[in-house]
């Protein structure tokens, strides 16, 4: 792998058998996890799903919303590094005060996942962007994990991925994970953003009134003079400005920052 | 570190002086922003084809699935189906399990046991008490659940379930209780273990709490074959042999919707006494439907419901079995220990309609609901001293023939009355010691825990007494 990197090797690298058998699934077996993963995204998308695909472990799944009532984790390896999986509970927004919001937004913030894996269904892109543009405030290393793909194609939906990844300023992966398609190249992603390889440059709340966004951005901009390279000081300061009373705490016994 | 503080209070005062700026919309304006931006974004990237068929018979069959007028029939339809294979497809397995395990492994344990010269005692507790009981539980409990759970499961892949959950919602909402506290209960028809887990579901602890202290009213499928031998025997015999099958199963359905009523009952009174509050509104999305995955929902569904809790039920059924054996074997005076424990609680007994041998098989036959009814024909036979069935004192077993049931029962001072309350009482008692077990688990609290053991006992002891009451006036 090291010395053979030649044009063969490269073919190799795109090809999905071939980095499906890279792919070691670890099961419960996190410890000495290289990358901390977080899997978020609406309920009933296919997050167990996609992380009974990638770890190996058999989480139950099922066709209804809030069906994951215990907070899973699991781990896979890749390219000899190791990678803990963390399935958060399905969510439609982070930005109300329900518990399971709480747990996925405390985790995605506090718990600074090495990368989030955003899973959207795909026939339902518009409802489930809601979510991804919240995440995209809150962390910089995010894969869009387009899911349900099937589903689209039987509702005659299809989507430009190259298009969305460009808006949303994060890799785009394409999966049908109930059939396993697509989850090669996912784990491929997740390892090139968790190793830098791929930068994001996540989009960013755009249509805010004038005066609100001002408001944001001298606050953010106050925040990152205290905070020198707070990743989310933009969304700080929506929750901040929003009276978010768990953020305000989080604020004085300095948790924002690692 | 003090300058960094006063950077924080700084920036928390100013913050609350932009807010007053901003105004108090600003969470909604936020909400707004995220909106049209993910419809700018959806507008650029989403090609819709005119293909809307497959959305179409999606509408169509909500439509008729969450109809006011067949929702209901459906449902019942489709769980009289799910039962219905059940119940038959059980009977085969389960008779090659219990060849297989009681009439091949059991006699050769007894040969082998005899051959290295087990004392009688030791030989008896562990062949006729703790095998037998485990060997039991698995016959009777195993092809059941191993044939329900992958059926309900493919249901629940399929997306049917949230429609259930939808056509209850207001019935649970009018008796203060969770509209997904409908999940729960269809999976008690199952397993009540499993339905207590079930209610994981639900985020209220109040609600939580109701859909676990009512989900014993869930007939379980180790009460179903109970309810049925008894119908059979007993309401069956009421009309001509060409009804009695009709009959016999409509009987067992009446039982199980008794049931569905007890449980809307029960949570009604929790929710007005012990749990009061708000019902706590959810969004219930009602997911696509989508075509079930065959062969892993039914690998899935064995491995993580059917094994888990079967071998908890093997585990209490141990011990069960030993106290099944021991009780019969050691005697007082010169009578066994059971036969005192039935006469003690023959009165009892009788005066609700049942009797001493059944009160005490419930007790001794608390880890599996599936043993009380041979638990019930061995202490029968070992206390009348009837002669002919059976493998001796504390060896339970059971007859391929009704009429040698009936037989049994009718020498044991059965009646007309017995079996109608036995089949009450079976849906009305304690849970099993699994479910116990697995409320206390998932409650953490004793309190909750007896609440749930009790309440179905007194329910059933009440019920019991005003029809054997009514009875006795009557007839």
């Amino acid at each position: 792998m090291k010395e053979v990197k030649e044009t063969p090797m490269e073919a190799c690298e795109s090809c999905a058998f071939y980095n499906a058998a890279q792919l070691k699934k670890l099961g419960v077996n996190v410890e000495n996890a290289d990358f901390v993963v977080a899997l978020a995204g609406n309920p009933n998308t296919g997050k167990s799903t996609v992380f009974n695909a990638l770890t190996g472990l058999r989480q139950h799944t099922g066709n209804w919303a809030g069906k994951t009532v215990t907070r899973a984790e699991g781990g896979f390896s890749y390219n000899e590094k190791r990678y803990k999986l963390i399935d958060l509970p399905g969510t439609y927004s982070l930005l109300s005060t329900s518990e399971d919001e709480e747990v996925a937004r405390n985790f995605i913030l506090f718990g600074r996942p090495d990368v989030t894996v955003i899973v959207a269904d795909a026939s339902r892109l518009e409802r489930n962007l809601n979510l991804v543009l919240q995440v995209l405030e809150i962390t910089d290393k995010a894969v869009l994990c387009l899911n349900l793909m099937d589903e689209a194609k039987r509702h005659g939906i299809s989507i430009d991925d190259r298009t969305l990844a460009k808006d949303l300023g994060i890799p785009v992966v394409v999966t049908s994970a109930r059939s396993g398609e697509g989850i090669p190249e996912l784990i491929k992603v997740i390892a090139q953003v968790a190793s830098g390889e791929i930068v994001c440059k996540p989009h960013k709340i755009k249509n805010l009134n004038s005066k609100v966004s001002e408001a944001v951005e001298e606050l953010s901009s106050k925040l990152l003079k205290a905070y020198p390279g707070l990743p989310n000081s933009r969304w700080v300061a929506m929750r901040l400005l929003d009276g978010d009373q768990r953020i305000l705490s989080a604020l004085k016994e300095g948790e924002l920052v690692a | 570190m003090s300058d960094q503080n006063n950077q924080i209070d700084d920036i928390i005062s100013f913050a609350s002086s932009l807010r007053w700026k901003v105004g108090d919309d600003f969470h909604d304006k936020l909400t707004e922003a995220i909106y049209s931006d993910a419809a700018v974004i959806t507008s650029r990237v989403e090609t819709k084809g005119d293909d809307e068929k497959s959305y179409h018979f999606d509408r169509l069959l909500d439509r008729i699935l969450t109809s006011r007028r067949f929702g209901f029939l459906i449902m019942a339809l489709i769980l009289s189906v799910i039962l219905w294979l059940t119940i038959q497809g059980a009977n085969y397995p389960s008779s090659m399990l219990n060849t297989l395990l009681l009439e091949l492994i059991y006699p050769t344990l007894k040969s082998v046991s005899a051959s290295i010269g087990l004392p009688w005692w030791l030989d008896g507790f562990l062949f006729d008490g703790v095998y037998m009981a485990v060997a039991w539980v698995i016959a009777v409990m195993l092809p059941p659940m191993a044939i329900f759970f992958p059926l309900f499961t493919l249901l629940e892949d399929f997306g049917y379930l949230p429609r259930v959950a939808f056509n209850l919602d207001g019935l649970f909402k009018k008796s203060g209780a969770h509209g997904k506290q409908a999940l729960t209960m269809s999976m008690g028809w199952g397993c009540n273990a499993a339905g207590v887990v079930a209610t994981r579901i639900i985020d209220s602890p109040r609600e939580r709490l109701i859909a676990i202290i009512t989900n014993n009213f869930s007939l379980c499928n180790g009460r179903w074959p109970t309810q049925i031998l008894i119908a059979t025997i007993f309401i069956g015999a009421l009309v001509p042999s060409g009804l009695s099958g009709t009959i016999s199963t409509l009987a067992v359905i009446a039982i199980a919707f008794l049931g569905i009523v007890f449980m809307f009952l029960t949570s009604w009174l929790l929710s007005r006494t012990m749990l009061k509050g708000e019902v706590s509104t959810f969004t219930l999305e009602l997911p696509p439907y989508r075509p079930p995955r065959f062969w892993k929902t039914i690998y899935t569904s064995l491995i993580d419901r059917t094994i888990i809790v079967l071998w908890r039920a093997i585990i209490f059924a141990a011990p069960a079995g030993a106290v099944i054996w021991l009780i019969s074997n050691i005697d007082i005076g010169s009578t066994s220990v059971a036969s005192h424990a039935i006469e003690f609680l023959d009165p009892f007994g009788i005066l609700i309609g049942l009797n001493g041998v059944i009160l005490l098989a419930y007790v001794v036959a608390i880890p599996a609901n599936e043993i009380v009814i041979p638990t019930v024909l061995m202490l029968t036979v070992a206390h009348f001293n009837i002669t002919g069935f059976g493998a001796g004192d504390g060896v339970m077993f059971e007859l391929d023939s009704v009429s040698e049931t009936e037989n049994i029962l009718k020498t044991g001072g059965w009646t007309l009355l017995t079996g109608i309350n036995l089949m009450l009482f079976s849906l009305l008692h304690n849970p099993c010691s699994t479910t116990i077990f697995t409320i206390y688990k998932e409650t953490k609290s004793w309190k909750w825990t007896s609440v749930a053991t009790i309440l179905p006992v007194v329910f059933g002891v009440v019920v019991c007494f005003l029809i054997a009451q009514c009875w006795r006036l009557l007839f």
